[in-house]
Order: structure tokens, then C-alpha cells, then sequence
């Protein structure tokens, strides 16, 4: 599906399940993308589609069981980590690929001074003496705007903005090649929001550093990647550069959600929102499994399984009903 | 046009170890019948204190409070529950903010019962009118709160705000737990109620996107203060604060051919315990100078447009 080879990182036909009571949940379902070194892609849907779940695979930090990567492959510079013993997977996460958490808030350890933890990946990763692990962690603070000297406080003293960026130094601290970062602004406020949005472009720029970012919020993914993905149900409906994307959506879906969020671009009299709800991952719906809440779906769209279809260079999407663009 | 709700020189300080903390200082505003009132900031700005002192959840320290001309400021338990048949509140999290134990019928009833205004024969019958309004399905009236998705929900607590026909509404984040598809959903059915109904929404949100959509009138806080208040359309068109033009500038667009010049603010809110007597903002702002140390007063910079800054005039060459 994707080819092979030029990319920084590929991941093909990636599934992934969790059991669950008897039941399986279907959280991804066949994902393919690929990210080139020094760019960033974006992985744009709702809650449950199964971003975290294709972040958390890349780490192998899935919580085995419930979770189960059944089938693909994620290709590190032509390796496949799925291969990986953990032991080899150890030493890739938090200096080759690391991530960046939601919630600042719960991914600290609240009894440990911030500087600390900081210097603790460092010194995990690298033979650093603790006094050279903790003059990087200082200066890996300064990097990201707080104060070297606020080293010994406990996240409690932190503000929600701050913490984020303690994590964010966390993230970086072992200066990795891929990020990923999981709706890394979703719990701040907009100021604080655009400073971290910022801070994280420049970091990109001077380290070099290739990223995944999660988020479901159009306007920062419009920010900060070059290429996106939009997930539904754990399946890639459209994906394309952002230009494509944004200024062609084209898959049912991609349209209803640029639809349905109201903006401080352009007036709308009344939002056009998707009808229904999201599918229910363990039973998910025959066919195209936005059918249900479709409005050009017919009855071809419930038989068959949909694939996903190129419609102009390097712009994908999984609908039948979407002819392909003529340039 | 008369103003159903009112607020004169409101003032909502909390005792904390550290001193005095001022979550809403002096806010004064009018809401008239009919119309959505946005009050717009960041955390901790006070914004859902504000909401909740003018519906009397938490007794103002100083200041007036009117409802359809009256105060009712000092309004005794009596006239409390009266009052509170004609004022509501929607919650931010449609996941803690219903009782786990109840039935969505019983949620919605509850508030019937209370009033003493039902028999339970005619409550079911109200009950199930509600869940109509809000398009919950009747066959979901004996399913309790965690069996329903958080739009569902977010209608339950819609329903249970709109039992005993209130005047007015104020809604604290009523839609920043749900996504944006639902998100749409609930918008519009607030609309639609307020069309039908004549309801007066207080929106409170710290969302500019969500708030311009829904409001006629926008007041803009920072750190228990009104900076802004003006109707929707001239903020974000003319917006005159610092605070205002940074916290606009800040919102990402999904424009991506014309982007935006950026204001970004350095450093974070300040403290509001015990908040010096000048400028709140002045630590953040790119254009403060000493005279921002004096009190700053609310005045009327263009017709209807309110601003609470002394350089207002220079910043915007007015």
C-alpha cells in the first residue's frame, strides 16, 4: 500500500485490537501512513477513533493484555519495531521515539522534584554522571522557557501550561528523532496554547526532530503538520498533504467535521452537524463504517468493504461516492 | 428592550491562607430577554464563579444582582426557590455532573417534584415533554447516566435545566467535554430552544469560537475583571484590549493560506489573591507603562463598546 524505503517511518496495515469481556473492540483497523524525517504528520478524529492506540503501538506501550497488535508492521528507518524483544524496544523509547501526553496534569510523578525527572531519562539513556544528567535537565528547562532555578519544585507548584512544558523537556531531554505528541495542548488555554505551539515549531526547526501529532482540533493541526490522516472508526478515510486536506476534504466524514466546528474565519448561521453517533468499536457497522451517518450513503455502501483509493496525487480517500479529482 | 438580568459592581472574594482571593472585582453587565450574554477568559479568570454568584449558588460578597428589574441580591430562602424555577444552569461535564443512582426520568423529575407544582402523574407527562424537547428517546426514560454517550447526557442536563420553564439559563461550558460533531449537535439545539422558548442564556466558555458562534453581547474577563464587553460581531472585528486582540490572535485558524499575525503573550496569569490596585493584565501586556498602575475604569470607547484600559485610545489610534 505505501511504498517502502525513502521514508523515515511507515506504518502498514497496522491492527490493532483489545479484548475485553468476550468481546474484541476494533480500535485500529489496517492504518497506513508514512512520515518523512524532519516533517510532520497529523492524525485528525474524535474521541475513541484510535489515534492514541496507533501512537501507543509505535511506543509498544499498549497495555498487553487487553491490547493486541494482531497484524502490520512499523518500519523505523526500514526496521520493523514490531520485531523488536523488549529489551532493543527499551532502548529506542525516550531517546530515538518519544511521546508527549495529554494531560500534564497525571503524567508527572507528583513526589519527585521536576528537574529531577528530567535528569532521570537523561541518565536511563545516557552514561551521564547524575551531575551531568541534571546540568542537561536544567538546561533542557531553559530551553522550553522555565527558570533553571525552579529545578528543585514538585509539579504541584507548576501551572498546567508549565508542566506541559516540563513534559515537553522530558520528551526532548534525550533529543529524539520522532515525537509523539497526543493532543499535547488539548488541556491549556489558548495563550498559553499558541506559546507551546510555538515553542514546539521552533524546537522542530532546530532539532530537526520528525513528528506525529494527535489532536482533534482542525485549527492546530492546520498549525503545525505538513501531512495528516483523518481516522474514523480506526480506519484512514482521507489522507493527503494539508494543503489537499484542507482545501479539498473530500471523504463524507473530513467534510461533516469542517462542517460541524464553528470558526472565527467565517460566519455560520447554524452549524451543520454529523448526524448520529460514532460506531460502537466492537460492532462495528458492515461496509463503509461511516455508512450509518452518511449523507450520500446507498446501498453499495453497505455491502462491501471500502478501500482506500488515491483520487489525486498523494490524496487518499475511502469512500466509493468521491470520483477522483481531475487536475 | 429591558434587561432581564443585571449586575451592578458584583464582587465575589474568597478567604484563602494566603489572602484575600478576588475571583470576580467590580463586573457590571446587562443581559437582555432573549439574548445570550458570552463571558469569555481563560481559567481562573472567574468566569464560572461569575455565573454562579448571579444564580445565587454562591452569595455575592459585594454588589447587586437584578432579575427582570428586581434585586435580589439579599433574596431570602423563600424567595430563593422561587427565583430558582426561573433561573438555571447547564454543567461543563455532562459526566459528574448527574446523580449516577437516578433514571434520566427521574433526573428530569426531580426538579418538578420539588416545586410542588406537579402531581407525579402530570411529572411523567412533563418529564416525558422535556425529553421530547431535547431529543432524548423515550425508550432511553429508565436508562441511568452511564449507559448513555456524553451528548445524551449533556441533553439530560439541557432537559433538567429546562424543567419549570426558566427565563434564563446560564450555561457553564456546556459543550467543551463533547466532540465536535456532537458538539454541533447540542449548539443547535440550545438555539433552537432559546428561538422557541425566548430564553436568556449567560454562555459562559473559554472557547472564542464556540462563544462568537452563540452570542449576541461577548464580555471578555482576565483575572476577575471585565476588560471588553461589546456585541459579538464588533469584538471580533474591532477588538480593542490587548488581552482581547491576544487571546484572538491566539486561536488556531483553519485557514491555512492566510495566517494570521500572531500576538504571543509572554508568561502566564498572574495571581488573583490580593491583585494590585492597577491594571491586572499589566504584566503580560506588550504595551504597558507606569500610568497602567491606577485603577482602570470601563469606559465607552466606541458606541456600545466598552473597554477597561487606559491606553485603549493610543493602542488603536482612536
Amino acid at each position: 500500500m505505501i511504498e517502502e524505503g525513502t521514508s523515515f517511518l511507515t506504518v502498514n496495515d497496522l491492527v490493532v485490537e483489545y479484548t475485553s469481556e468476550g468481546s474484541v473492540i476494533h480500535a485500529v483497523n489496517g492504518v497506513s501512513f508514512s512520515l518523512e524525517r524532519g516533517k510532520t504528520f497529523g492524525l485528525v478524529g474524535e474521541t475513541g477513533a484510535g489515534k492514541t492506540s496507533i501512537a501507543k503501538a509505535i511506543l509498544r506501550i499498549l497495555p498487553d493484555p487487553p491490547a493486541k497488535i494482531r497484524r502490520g508492521q512499523i518500519l523505523l528507518e526500514g526496521e520493523d519495531i514490531l520485531k523488536l524483544d523488549e529489551k532493543a524496544m527499551r532502548k529506542i523509547r525516550g531517546r530515538k521515539v518519544s511521546m508527549i501526553f495529554q494531560d500534564p496534569m497525571t503524567a508527572l510523578n507528583p513526589i519527585m522534584k521536576v528537574g529531577k525527572q528530567i535528569a532521570e531519562v537523561i541518565k536511563l539513556h545516557n552514561k551521564a554522571t547524575n551531575k551531568q544528567a541534571e546540568a542537561e535537565a536544567a538546561q533542557m528547562l531553559e530551553l522550553v522557557g522555565i527558570p533553571a532555578d525552579r529545578f528543585n519544585e514538585f509539579p504541584h507548584q507548576f501551572s498546567g501550561g508549565m508542566k506541559q512544558r516540563v513534559i515537553i523537556a522530558m520528551a526532548l531531554a534525550c533529543n529524539p528523532e520522532l515525537l509523539l505528541a497526543d493532543e499535547p495542548t488539548t488541556a491549556l488555554d489558548v495563550t498559553i496554547q499558541a506559546q507551546v505551539l510555538e515553542m514546539i515549531n521552533k524546537l522542530k526547526r532546530e532539532l530537526d526532530t520528525s513528528m506525529i501529532m494527535i489532536s482533534h482540533n482542525l485549527g492546530v493541526v492546520a498549525e503545525i503538520c505538513d501531512d495528516l490522516a483523518v481516522i474514523y472508526a480506526g480506519e484512514v478515510v482521507e489522507r493527503g498533504s494539508k494543503e489537499a486536506i484542507f482545501d479539498r476534504a473530500s471523504h463524507p466524514y473530513t467534510q461533516g467535521l469542517f462542517a460541524a466546528v464553528p470558526t472565527l474565519d467565517e460566519e455560520k448561521e447554524r452549524l451543520a452537524p454529523i448526524s448520529g453517533l460514532p460506531p460502537d468499536p466492537s460492532n462495528l457497522p458492515i461496509g463503509c463504517h461511516f455508512h450509518p451517518r452518511c449523507p450520500l450513503a446507498d446501498e453499495q455502501c453497505k455491502i462491501e468493504k471500502i478501500e482506500l483509493r488515491e483520487i489525486e496525487s498523494g490524496h487518499y480517500c475511502r469512500c466509493i461516492k468521491v470520483a477522483a479529482m481531475e487536475n | 428592550m429591558s434587561a432581564l438580568v443585571e449586575v451592578k459592581n458584583l464582587k465575589k472574594y474568597f478567604e484563602t491562607p494566603r489572602g484575600m482571593l478576588h475571583a470576580v472585582d467590580d463586573v457590571s453587565f446587562s443581559i437582555e430577554t432573549g439574548k445570550t450574554m458570552g463571558i469569555v477568559g481563560e481559567s481562573g479568570c472567574g468566569k464560572s464563579t461569575l455565573g454562579r454568584v448571579i444564580i445565587h449558588l454562591l452569595d455575592s460578597t459585594d454588589g447587586n444582582i437584578y432579575f427582570e428589574g428586581k434585586d435580589i441580591t439579599h433574596a431570602n430562602a423563600r424567595q430563593l426557590r422561587k427565583l430558582r424555577e426561573n433561573m438555571k444552569i447547564i454543567f461543563q461535564d455532562p459526566y459528574s455532573s448527574l446523580n449516577p443512582r437516578l433514571t434520566v426520568e427521574q433526573t428530569i423529575m426531580e426538579p418538578l417534584l420539588i416545586s410542588g407544582k406537579y402531581s407525579s402523574k402530570a411529572c411523567s407527562a412533563e418529564a416525558e415533554r422535556l425529553m421530547d424537547m431535547v431529543g432524548i428517546d423515550q425508550r432511553l426514560r429508565l436508562a441511568y447516566p452511564h449507559e448513555l454517550d456524553g451528548g445524551r447526557r449533556q441533553r439530560v442536563g439541557i432537559a433538567r435545566a429546562l424543567a419549570l420553564n426558566p427565563r434564563f439559563i446560564v450555561c457553564d461550558e456546556p459543550v467543551s467535554a463533547l466532540d465536535v460533531s456532537i458538539q454541533a449537535q447540542v449548539l443547535n439545539l440550545l438555539q433552537d430552544l432559546q428561538d422557541q422558548y425566548e430564553l436568556t442564556y449567560m454562555f459562559v466558555t473559554h472557547d472564542l469560537s464556540v462563544v462568537r458562534h452563540i452570542s449576541d453581547d461577548i464580555s471578555v474577563m482576565y483575572l476577575g475583571v471585565l476588560v471588553e464587553t461589546c456585541a459579538s460581531k464588533e469584538l471580533f472585528r474591532h477588538p480593542l484590549h490587548p488581552y482581547t486582540q491576544a487571546l484572538i490572535s491566539a486561536v488556531p485558524t483553519i485557514d491555512i493560506h492566510n495566517k494570521k499575525q500572531r500576538v504571543i503573550l509572554e508568561g502566564e496569569i498572574t495571581s488573583p489573591i490580593n491583585p494590585k490596585p492597577g491594571c491586572r493584565f499589566k504584566k503580560r501586556c506588550i504595551y504597558h507603562t507606569d500610568q497602567c498602575d491606577a485603577p482602570q475604569q470601563l469606559e465607552e470607547i466606541l458606541p456600545n463598546h466598552f473597554v477597561a484600559c487606559c491606553r485603549v485610545r493610543e493602542i488603536n489610534q482612536l
